[in-house]
């Protein structure tokens, strides 16, 4: 039986999220024997117009060169799977999409029309379409190694779209919010993390993004009761992941609010 | 016969705990709140100490008395230790002639002895041995758990703002589930023997009798406590609330609090009868192999009514009325009593502060305020 080919592509990001795969450690020795990894730069074979049965896409499209590359991956992969919060939503450098982006270029760069952009960064799954999706910034080995073995199994993956809260109760951590009034954004975050910074005593700030059935309406209304203006509430929605559309809209309704 | 343990003697107890074999596991103060933890000295305890709880918030503060525990409850108590967070149930391993060998993987470790355990808490536990253990599939995981826990219950003295166990009638004194339960009074404990196991203690630590006045004080704390309530659950939590809630499922009620309630699961979590759970099946890195777990779930969750491809209650109304009816209503259909037993940690760790008496009094149309 022929191996999986596996292609690991990178678009507008910080790379981190590839990093998952190389923190398998030897357990990539042993996968790296069951597929065929024909792509994968950050560890040495590059072939990015391979053919493949599963292509990993890390990044945002934001530039035109990107806008196309994209559509010839689709066209040479069976089955293509977006990780980490700049393939899933945008990524941080979403945040220009709420600006003027050729201002900013101005008043960044000398040579700004030396510079190919679009004025947007967006999710992958805004232009082609996804088969799966990693959340996460950046994600981890174990969701990496989930999705790997299940393609391996020939099975879909899946994953939880429950709230980090879940998780941090079965772990066993004392609220945050509850016993010391933080700003955590768990109840309207997507699990997967296994509560990391609440496992720290800190507030989750939501960089998983969205969970499914999110009340960003209520969880506004009490963060406000905890002692946050509306602008430091606007803040932990529109950040990490202020492109996914649960978060966007809340932290934008937050902005436009008119002050008492 | 009552005993009498002073304050002094809580090493021995722990001393002779251990030498029986058991690991001891006390109330201890970790990251703000009142948690379960290892316990080898009488000084981990969490002295002087009590919590304030409201609606979404728990705070500990310092109390007048520089009691052990003078002190309502923290997240969890007996729950976790029985009916555990995740936990294996099976492995599945591909031999040397390729065929896959399924394994159960019970449960493994030294038994546990539990100080600390509230009247609330043996409630939830006798209610989840009905449900565990009780009936054609028995639980083995729970099972196991359960013979190899011991409990030192305590009876409470202090109620916080969130108990109302007063009106469930499952508390403030335990009175039955424990091997031994004790009431701090000064400088010790009366100490009541609840099986063999707790007697065989008892006489290993060469305890007094309790005189009366030690009992008259004990007694006084416990009522103390249950005084304490300012809550109470509608109809007393009783089958009543059954019908009135199958009556009201399109109470206008349903859709107000669904616009508060985050459906982000805590309350079910720290709920000490909530049973729900999903498994999960995780693969080995070679490949060879699978560990079948389970762990927690809850009804605020899109899995757990994820059917053939459809999500059965997709909006936080529905999952809202699922766990109210289920838990103060169905469950009486199912396990012949109410599944809430008045701890209030679905109150007190509700990120928004959702009170579920508040809700069962806005349906019954009666009051949630004990007198």
């Amino acid at each position: 039986m022929e191996k999986p080919r596996i292609a690991i592509h990178k678009f507008t990001s910080c790379d981190g999220c590839q990093l998952a795969f190389l923190h398998l450690g030897e357990d990539l020795l042993d996968l790296a024997e069951k597929v065929d990894i024909v792509h994968f730069v950050e560890m040495g074979p590059i072939n990015p117009l391979a053919k493949v049965d599963v292509a990993y896409i890390e990044g945002s499209i934001s530039t035109p060169e990107e806008k196309e590359r994209i559509q010839h991956i689709r066209t040479n992969s069976r089955y293509v799977i977006t990780i980490g919060a700049c393939a899933t939503a945008g990524g941080i450098q979403a945040l220009r999409n709420l600006g003027n982006t050729q201002e900013w270029m101005k008043a960044i760069y000398a040579t700004p029309d030396t510079i190919s952009t679009l004025n947007t960064s967006t999710a992958i799954s805004d232009h082609i379409k996804v088969d799966f999706e990693i959340y996460g910034c950046p994600v981890n080995t174990q969701q990496i190694l989930a999705s790997l073995l299940s393609v391996l199994n020939k099975v879909n993956p899946t994953a939880s779209k429950d709230k980090v809260c879940l998780e941090c109760k079965r772990l066993g951590y004392t609220c945050v919010m509850v016993t010391k009034g933080e700003p955590c954004m768990g109840p309207v975050t997507h699990t997967g993390c296994g509560a990391l910074c609440p496992s720290v005593g800190r507030a989750c700030y939501a960089c998983y993004g969205p969970a499914e059935n999110t009340n960003t309406a209520s969880f506004t209304q009490w963060l406000s009761s905890l002692g946050l203006s509306d602008a430091e509430i606007a803040r932990r929605f529109l950040f990490i992941q202020n492109n996914a559309p649960a978060f966007k809209e809340a932290g934008l309704k937050l902005r436009t609010k008119k002050k008492p | 016969m009552p005993y009498f343990l002073a304050y002094e003697q809580i090493n021995e107890l722990l001393a002779a705990l251990s030498a029986l074999g058991y690991r001891c596991l006390g109330p201890q103060v970790r990251e703000g709140a009142i948690i379960f933890d290892d316990l080898k000295d009488a000084d981990q305890l969490p002295w002087g100490l009590r919590d304030a709880q409201k609606p979404g918030y728990y705070r500990l503060e310092k109390s007048e008395e520089t009691e052990a525990f003078a002190w309502a409850n923290g997240p969890q108590a007996i729950k976790p230790l029985l009916f555990k967070p995740k936990e294996s149930l099976w492995r599945v391993q591909k031999n040397a002639e390729g065929k896959y060998l399924f394994q159960e993987t019970l449960p493994e470790h030294q038994p546990i002895a539990l100080i600390g355990a509230r009247a609330c808490d043996l409630a939830a536990m006798q209610v989840q041995d009905k449900t565990l253990l009780t009936g054609q599939y028995t639980d083995a995981h729970y099972a196991w758990h359960r013979q190899h826990l011991l409990i030192v219950a305590v009876n409470c003295s202090y109620s916080s703002q969130n108990c109302f166990c007063v009106s469930t009638q499952t508390g403030p004194k335990a009175t039955s589930g424990y091997d031994l339960a004790l009431t701090e009074i000064e400088d010790g404990f009366v100490v009541e023997i609840g099986s063999e196991k707790g007697e065989a203690l008892i006489h290993a630590l060469a305890c007094e009798s309790a005189t009366k006045k030690a009992l008259e004080k004990a007694a006084l704390r416990t009522q103390h406590a249950a005084n304490m309530q300012s809550k109470r659950m509608p109809k007393n939590n009783s089958r009543a609330l059954r019908d009135i809630l199958m009556n009201n499922l399109n109470h206008p009620r349903w859709e107000e609090v669904a616009e508060r309630c985050l459906s982000c699961g805590n309350c079910t979590s720290v709920c000490p009868t909530c049973f729900c759970h999903h498994q999960t099946e995780t693969p080995t890195a070679q490949n060879d192999g699978s560990v079948h777990a389970r762990e927690w779930d809850s009804c605020f969750t899109q899995g757990h009514s994820y059917i053939h491809g459809q999500v059965i209650r997709d909006t936080t109304e529905k999952r809202y009325k699922q766990w109210l009816t289920h838990k103060l209503g169905t469950w009486w259909d199912q396990f012949d009593t109410s599944g809430c037993v008045g701890c209030g940690r679905c109150i007190t760790w509700c990120p928004v502060g959702i009170d579920l008496t508040e809700e069962m009094a806005a349906i019954s149309g009666e009051s949630n305020e004990k007198k």
